[in-house]
């Protein structure tokens, strides 16, 4: 699964800090994925600990922080939260919807020592 | 999988050779790593006070592929090459479809092919057959090409000026669809042997394709799939997007798909001149019109 590649992205991240910021252990890491996103939270976690094992993020924790999809809807011209790509405007049932946030995939912070 | 540049270091392959690392930064990595672990193991010996901290980072967990499909679409824009990613499930009829759009335009403009599967080289030796150069990656269990293998193909493949470059996705409606490679277009392949609810099931590939190319229609007469249907489910997904009917075996809607192509690389040698002859950039025109010229005649 792509996860795998995406939470070895993760990892590649947090090493770079380590030898940037010179941190030996990875307490906490803080992710922000959206809800449109091409990421499926627990199949992260699951790649997580996997290729963190014998690393300098070996057992720490993964939190995950979701941000809503927001889309602009074309026929009235409002922004509007949608849950998946695909559904239609709340407002004025129009599937003519351009996504404007929530496909995001970002390392926010790190809790380290 | 190499954990610098994300590419699985003992499972892709290149034409049957292992990808090779000469970049620096991995080197330094692999020495940097050594010596991580080293600190921590004595780290663990000695008893310090805790030094928790946060260290903010703010960095995209795609930022590295992103980068080299950004440096792919630089190569491939310098040289006017029209490049296309070709996505769908397994068995939508790419290969066929490439090896059509090969004999049709033969003679006229330079094809080259980066295949890509899990294993074997079948789709490769297809192509080669067809009369195109083709270069196979196989990502051993991974599902997806990312740019760095394709940046690696591209290299060894060297497609000329003003060519037409198509890059075959594995065969996964998921996995690709997060993998920007440094294309012009994400073209999906749908055949009507699938259901037509495909684009509402697989929204993320149906969003960020150009085009669908709707595939296998000399089948319509057999099946209960609906083309309509199928053209709106994809619109309501990705309003903006193209939809060409074609049928990769008897070449129903072939044309289409030609022009289209055609359209795509007059506009990618149009921005390659354009780009050689900014302000700033004398000596590029020259090679510029060399390339043009060379694309137009291949």
């Amino acid at each position: 699964m792509h996860e795998l590649s995406l939470a070895e992205g993760v990892l590649q991240i947090v090493e770079e800090a380590a030898r940037r910021e010179g941190f030996r252990r990875v307490r906490s890491v803080w992710l922000e994925l959206g809800r449109l996103s091409s990421v499926e939270p627990e199949a992260m976690r699951f790649c997580f600990d996997v290729v963190t094992r014998q690393s300098v993020a070996d057992g720490a924790r993964l939190e995950i922080v979701e941000t809503p999809g927001m889309a602009r809807c074309l026929q009235c011209l409002e922004p509007t939260a949608i849950a998946a790509l695909g559904d239609p405007c709340p407002r004025c049932g129009s599937y003519q919807l351009q996504v404007t946030d929530g496909t995001e995939m970002r390392v926010k912070e790190l809790e380290v020592e | 999988m190499c954990t610098t540049c994300g590419c699985g270091s003992d499972e892709v392959r290149v034409e049957g050779t292992a990808l090779a690392h000469e970049h620096e930064d991995h080197r330094a990595h692999e020495f940097d790593r050594a010596h991580d672990q080293r600190a921590v193991m004595t780290h663990a010996h000695a008893s310090e006070p805790s030094s928790a901290r946060t260290v903010s980072i703010e960095q995209d967990i795609l930022a590295k592929n992103d980068a080299f499909a950004a440096r792919n679409r630089t190569a491939l824009r310098e040289r006017g090459i029209f490049a296309l990613n070709l996505v769908s499930s397994p068995g939508s009829g790419k290969t066929a479809m490439l090896e059509k759009t090969i004999v049709a335009l033969a003679g006229q403009i330079e094809i080259s092919v980066i295949e890509g599967d899990q294993q074997t080289s079948h789709d490769a030796d297809r192509i080669r057959a067809s009369g195109a150069r083709a270069i196979q990656i196989n990502t051993g269990r991974g599902c997806h090409l990312d740019a760095h293998m394709v940046g690696h193909a591209i290299e060894r493949l060297a497609p000329g000026g003003g060519s037409m470059l198509m890059i075959e996705n594995v065969g996964n409606l998921v996995c690709p669809a997060a993998f920007d490679l440094g294309e012009a277009h994400k073209v999906v392949v749908l055949s009507v042997t699938e259901g037509e609810d495909k684009p509402l099931k697989y929204p993320d590939m149906f969003c960020r394709a150009s085009l669908m190319l709707l595939n296998k229609i000399d089948l319509l007469p057999y099946l209960d799939f609906d083309p309509e249907r199928c053209v709106e489910y994809a619109r309501r997904i990705n309003p903006g997007m193209g939809v060409l009917r074609v049928s990769a075996r008897t070449g129903e809607g072939l044309d289409g798909w030609i022009e289209w192509i055609r359209q795509g690389i007059a506009r990618a040698r149009a921005n390659q001149v354009e780009a050689a002859t900014a302000p700033g950039q004398p000596h590029a025109a020259r090679g510029a019109r060399r390339a043009k010229a060379r694309g137009r005649s291949a």
